[in-house]
């Protein structure tokens, strides 16, 4: 029953988003509001998942193979390119406009409250929309040969 | 520093952390929530299980929580309905652009020291600070 461990990994993600008030856009816009009445949390959660996630991955990085799957998945790209930049650019716009990045929106649907599905149903459809733009084009960066890799 | 809760932040950011480190070590699998989303939206059937169950296990923690006395409250989003549909335009189609968002660059990438998520990073935490700016302090 490998399905469990993604499962209960979702569980203590959402812990996580819950307990340090990070699912909450008021508490988010906080942080990001540095010109205002300032708060820091983020930056202590980002910090602390940092200390956990440094050693842990390095840790990953000794296996040979997960428990549950037979090889680590990790991201072919490397380099910092102008898809990469302009993406992080528009995505910070649209965190900075709600207080809503995709971990905190999923997970605020448990509520039901009609700005988040307005907001999830948007954000697919913003996916839908650069994924068919990056198939319709033929030589897709996705397809690009995993060469040269200086953070994989 | 209004607000500043730095216990819980801390407590919650080690689950996080603990999180994205369990899913790799299970799955070999990165926790990046915009890519484990998008990737139930296409048509393609393969490697569905596992986006499911994360997003399941998600969106099922309020509830539990909700169950023991550590139920979450509504978001809070006065902005009109016009300025949610395009901050979730640019937050779904930023975040395949840029291959990640705050867990997928901020929590797995910095934590693999990954220069490409360190600079994602850095870009969307600028830009966010300066549009929370200019709508707050400008507009």
């Amino acid at each position: 029953m490998w399905i469990i461990a993604p499962l209960i990994c979702g569980l203590i993600f959402g812990a996580g988003l819950l307990i340090s008030g990070m699912v909450q856009p008021t508490k988010v816009l906080g942080f990001l509001d540095i010109f205002g009445a300032w708060d820091p949390s983020l930056a202590v959660v980002m910090a602390a998942a940092l200390a956990v996630s440094i050693p842990g991955f390095r840790l990953a990085d000794r296996g040979a193979r997960p428990w549950f799957a037979g090889q680590y998945f990790r991201p072919g790209k490397s380099g910092i390119d102008l898809p990469l930049v302009a993406g992080a650019g528009l995505f910070g716009i649209g965190w900075g406009l709600v207080g809503l990045c995709p971990g905190p929106a999923l997970e605020s649907l448990a509520t039901l409250s009609p700005g988040v599905i307005v907001f999830v149903a948007a954000m697919a459809a913003g996916m839908i929309a650069n994924d068919a733009r990056q198939q319709s084009r033929p030589t897709a960066q996705r397809d690009r040969p995993l060469a040269s890799a200086t953070d994989g | 520093m209004a607000n500043f809760t730095p216990v819980s932040a801390a407590i919650g950011g080690v689950l996080i952390g603990l999180s994205a480190v369990l899913l790799m070590l299970s799955t070999g699998r990165i926790a990046g929530i915009s890519g484990i989303f998008s990737g139930l939206l296409n048509l393609r059937g393969e490697d569905k299980g596992w986006r499911i169950a994360f997003v399941a296990g998600l969106i099922l923690a309020p509830i539990l929580a909700g169950l023991i006395g550590y139920g979450m409250a509504q978001p809070k989003l006065p902005m009109s309905w016009a300025v949610i549909v395009v901050a979730g335009l640019l937050v779904g189609f930023g975040t395949r652009l840029g291959g990640g968002c705050t867990s997928g660059h901020g929590i797995c990438g910095i934590g693999r020291l990954s220069p490409r998520s360190i600079a994602a990073t850095i870009v969307f935490m600028v830009t966010a600070v300066i549009t929370v700016a200019i709508t707050r302090h400008v507009l």
